[in-house]
């Protein structure tokens, strides 16, 4: 008798369960203010990034084309995965003496790891994050990228006052 | 006929046969081969076989700076890439004798509470999947999604931060994370309850789970079983609570124990883990100081004295341990990482002699494993 009793009780307890998980599911089926999924690429015009958003490195360059990298190569040094080469020429400055100024900041972006250590430890502040994420391409060598615009130079820094 | 070199056991019969679970196969979450001997649908032996995603981290790590190495141990366990950063730091700021400040001890605290639940979430998920209930990875990430948002928010990445470095945090969180925090937790739990009414109570999950791969104690010690899978075994093996480290000591939490072994209690553990978290964020949040200092005075070259050091943490699967040899220069000499996935991995040859292959998948979904910390 009793486990006759057991095994109907086990029927209906197994399911009462599965209804009540079934109960879970169907709320959310009949209310579709409870919709979380994002249409991408649909909601490309809304979609936006958050502030700190690691895309991949920028230089950013004012109105006179005009970016705040020295080339001292500290990025370059700190870098875990050479992801950053950094070629520099010597241009003359207003007194006709040559001192080093950056030719090429070029940047591997299929070998950056995202760690934020050249962000970090640029004394110049010359890089920063981007927001771009749509970073796939056909080609690999379109994912080296030369980061100082061509014909630009470096920002005069303003006398203190 | 086959047998055992050692013990003389014969291990496989004629009509027995030898297939490959993976490297492919979507259970194993991940590379991981499995080498199951079969009669029928019986395992008779697992042998797992690793290496499939072997990156030479600890070598790599031989060529790096001590700041630079933080990047790479988010890649070993994914998933607890806040622990993982947090190790490699804890030993480099308790090598030079460097005090963080009191903050940065709770903001890490936070993190690891976060990315633990966060973790344990897409556990819950694939472990659903494993058995056959689709609809939990959609409640499972719908819920991690509130927690990779804020992490996106204060370090613009969502699993691999790189966030904890020597000496205290990369920058500041963002001014909204206390608030965050305080948000997810109410929101959590309130959906947590679904969790148990999907799975918890299911019947035909009870029936898979409970009973199925019994670990008893004595197994996991032998085995070195960390983390939920060995509480689940009654083994008492959390660092916060055994060795604390940070702000772990002045906080107040239970250690999750289960007795019974089974799939089913290593299931409970991790659930009830969640719980606790949330907790502990609470009190994190309530104690945390204002302000907004975030780091401690390092010089910019990291050189540990010549030495041997050892830091251990309590990651979402289990004990990360962390061993440094170092000859006085900026890189270390060797470093050594005993990941907890190694040691739980290797049960699976003990759990699944005898059951069926199906309950395979719900034990190895149990131990909870993260291949690229097995491999490195």
């Amino acid at each position: 008798m009793n486990s006759i009793v057991k095994y109907f009780s086990e029927i209906f307890g197994g399911v009462r369960s599965l209804l009540t998980g079934m109960s879970v599911t169907g709320k959310y089926f009949i209310s579709p203010g409870e919709i979380v999924t994002e249409q991408y690429p649909e909601n490309r015009a809304t979609l936006k990034m958050t502030d700190r958003f690691k895309g991949e490195v920028t230089m950013p360059h004012d109105e006179n084309n005009q970016h705040q990298c020295t080339g001292c190569g500290i990025c370059e040094v700190n870098c875990p995965n050479g992801a950053i080469e950094i070629i520099t020429k010597k241009v003359p400055n207003e007194s006709g003496k040559l001192v080093r100024a950056i030719d090429k900041h070029i940047y591997h972006l299929s070998m950056c790891t995202f760690c934020e250590l050249c962000i970090k430890t640029c004394p110049s502040d010359a890089i920063t994050w981007g927001h771009d994420f749509e970073h796939a391409v056909f080609d690999r060598t379109k994912l080296t990228k030369v980061l100082n615009k061509p014909g630009s130079s470096l920002k005069k820094k303003e006398a203190k006052s | 006929m086959s047998k055992d070199v050692v013990t003389n056991i014969i291990l496989r019969d004629d009509e027995d046969y030898i297939i490959n679970m993976g490297p492919q196969h979507p259970s194993t979450h991940g590379v991981l081969r499995l080498e199951v001997c079969l009669n029928g649908e019986t395992v008779k032996y697992v042998v797992p076989h690793i290496g499939y995603i072997h990156r030479g981290i600890e070598k790599m790590c031989e060529y790096d700076t001590y700041k630079q190495i933080i990047h790479l141990t988010d890649r070993m366990d994914y998933l607890s890439a806040h622990m993982n950063n947090e190790a490699v730091s804890l030993l480099v700021e308790n090598a030079l004798g460097i005090e963080v400040p009191e903050r940065v001890k709770y903001i890490r605290a936070a993190l690891n509470e976060l990315n633990r639940i966060a973790s344990h979430h897409l556990w819950w998920s694939a472990f659903g999947m494993d058995l056959g209930a689709l609809t939990t990875f959609f409640y499972g990430l719908r819920d991690r999604e509130k927690i990779l948002d804020i992490f996106d928010e204060s370090f613009g990445s969502r699993l691999l931060h790189s966030f904890v470095t020597p000496g205290g945090l990369m920058h500041d969180v963002h001014p909204n994370f206390r608030k965050n925090i305080m948000e997810f937790v109410k929101y959590f739990r309130k959906k947590l309850p679904e969790y148990k009414k999907l799975l918890t109570d299911n019947i035909i999950f009870q029936n898979r789970t409970k009973g199925i791969g019994v670990m008893t104690k004595e197994t996991a010690i032998a085995f070195g079983v960390t983390g939920p899978s060995g509480r689940g075994s009654g083994f008492s093996c959390d660092v916060r609570k055994i060795a604390p480290y940070g702000i772990y000591d002045q906080l107040e939490f239970n250690e999750v124990l289960y007795t019974n072994g089974d799939s089913f209690d290593r299931y409970m553990v991790r659930m009830d883990e969640m719980v606790e978290s949330m907790n502990l964020l609470e009190q994190i949040v309530d104690k945390m100081p204002e302000g907004t200092e975030f780091t401690a005075k390092m010089k910019p070259i990291v050189k540990l004295p010549e030495g041997e050091y050892f830091q251990r943490v309590e990651t979402a699967r289990g004990e990360l341990d962390v061993f440094v040899v170092s000859d006085g220069k900026k890189h270390p000499y060797r470093m050594r990482f005993r990941s907890p996935n190694f040691s739980n991995m290797f049960t699976l040859n003990i759990l699944g002699r005898g059951l069926k292959i199906a309950d395979l998948v719900a034990i190895s979904g149990s131990l909870d494993l993260v291949i690229p910390d097995i491999d490195r």
